[in-house]
């Protein structure tokens, strides 16, 4: 049996909506992963810790705040630092095109737009994993 | 996905206290077969000493909640805390929403308290068939306690109590639990009965309902009485209590030898476990016993033979090394 891929889900800043995050989580889940929900409000730290002690694949963050410039860098920055940049990060929410491209580059694996189909994200996802 | 491990490596770096080590090798744990062996046989000198609660009971009683309450009480103790969080693997699917983070966001800032969450994969109730790893694994990176979280979905969450030492049973006011717990066997199991959502009206009338029927129980002399408690994990009350009460009920194994008879206990039906895991996957892939099944389930089914006879027949032919 192959191994299952393992993706933590967070919501971080402080707008209070998780919806977005909970239908991608759901979807996830529905395509055979295990997803690690951990909900509104997360710290950089607490995603990466998190993220590392689950040893997840896949992390998934939705935005909404605007604070994307500063929030991918610095969880990415942490899971190197925790030796886990193995971990694949990805993002959903509304993020200007030139920030995605900036973003792209720096290593984030891909931005995901508002009112992507969920089926487009599991694609995705498993697409990375299928070689 | 990821393979090909060096576990030597990932034993030298998880001896050092890497977390991203340690993590690592409770997937492996979970993943099974030949690595996962090898890192139970590395880590299981180094194991034993760390003390092990269940809590258990229905979906949304406030178990995960109160593990994080009990944690921060814990943790004041100075303790270091491995928790393990399992939830139901969709039979559909085959995948699993681990929400029980949520319920704990701070405890990740804090390094000596290692949240991990399982899904049940292959085993049918509650928890997952590596619970008894990963809780060794946990032991062995240091952790003095390790809290487990099952769902109380069953019959299932009775294994609990084969794999710690205090049970406690997370209930709450509303839906009749009392009852329900009572049908399902849980107040055979539980050391302590928690009456969560305490804030909510009625709790004190459940609570002195499943007090009653532990009172109709006959417990000799000397043995532990369970104790009822009510609490709020929202309002933070009753925690203290409980705290207190999980200590008791260890001092009480303690000073009974009790702590050594549990340990034998678990090791026990850990050591049955695997070795009918074995038997059964060793009989699932029997050729011999899918040609004789092919072969008789007709006279089975034209009332020849009855399902027990071939049961009979099986057992004869079949070897299980
Ligand atoms: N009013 C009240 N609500 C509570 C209390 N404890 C937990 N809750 C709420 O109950 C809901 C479920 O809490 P959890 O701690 O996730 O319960 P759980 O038993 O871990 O749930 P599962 O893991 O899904 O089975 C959450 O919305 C909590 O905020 C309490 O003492 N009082
Ligand atoms: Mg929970």
């Amino acid at each position: 049996m192959p191994r299952k891929i393992r993706v933590l889900v967070a919501k971080p800043g402080l707008d209070g909506h998780d919806r977005g995050a909970k239908v991608v989580a759901n979807a996830l889940k529905d395509a055979g992963m295990e997803v690690i929900y951990t909900g509104l409000h997360q710290t950089p730290e607490m995603i990466a810790e998190s993220a590392v002690q689950e040893d997840v694949d896949v992390v998934g963050l939705s935005i909404l705040s605007g604070a994307h410039m500063t929030m991918f860098p610095r969880v990415m920055q942490l899971l190197r630092e925790k030796g886990a940049e193995h971990i694949i990060v990805f993002g959903g929410g509304i993020v200007p095109v030139e920030d995605v491209k900036k973003l792209e580059d720096s290593g984030v694996s891909k931005i995901f737009g508002p009112g992507t189909d969920t089926r487009d994200i599991v694609k995705y996802i498993n697409s990375v994993f299928s070689e | 996905m990821r393979s090909g491990y060096d576990i030597s490596a990932l034993l030298e770096r998880f001896y050092a206290g890497q977390v991203a080590a340690a993590a690592r090798l409770i997937t492996i744990l979970e993943n099974g077969g030949d690595d996962a062996e090898k890192v139970l046989d590395g880590i299981f000198s180094r194991t034993d000493d760390a003390y092990r609660v269940g809590l258990t009971g229905p979906p949304g009683a406030g178990k995960s909640s109160l593990l994080y309450q009990i944690t921060k009480r814990f943790r004041k103790k100075g303790r270091k805390i491995g928790i393990i969080a399992i939830d139901p693997t969709s039979p559909f699917s085959g995948g699993a929403l681990l929400g029980d983070r949520i319920r704990m966001q701070s405890l990740s800032e804090d390094p000596d308290v290692f949240v991990r969450s399982l899904a049940s994969r292959g085993s049918l109730g509650g928890i997952s068939n590596c619970t008894d790893e990963v809780t060794d694994l946990l032991d062995a990176f240091g952790k003095d306690l390790i809290l487990i979280e099952t769902v109380g979905v069953g019959q299932s969450e009775l294994e609990i109590s084969e794999k710690a030492h205090t049970v406690v049973v997370v209930l709450v006011p509303e839906s009749g639990d009392g009852i329900q717990a009572m049908k399902a066997g849980l107040m055979e199991i539980g050391d302590i009965f928690v009456m969560n959502k305490s804030d909510h009206k009625d709790a004190e009338m459940a609570a002195a309902e499943i007090a009653n029927s532990l009172r109709l129980k006959d417990i000799p002399e000397g043995n532990w009485n369970p104790r009822v408690i009510l609490t709020s994990a929202r309002e933070n009350t009753g925690i203290d209590e409980l705290v207190d009460v999980i200590e008791e009920h260890r001092s009480y194994l303690e000073e009974n030898g009790l702590i050594a008879a549990k340990r034998r206990e678990i090791l026990f039906s850990r050591v049955r476990n695997a070795l009918m895991d074995r038997i059964e996957k060793r009989l699932g892939r029997s050729e011999m016993v899918r040609e004789i099944m092919k072969n008789r389930m007709d006279d089975v089914y034209n009332g020849i033979l009855t399902p027990y006879a071939l049961v009979h027949e099986l057992e004869k032919t079949v070897k299980i090394k």
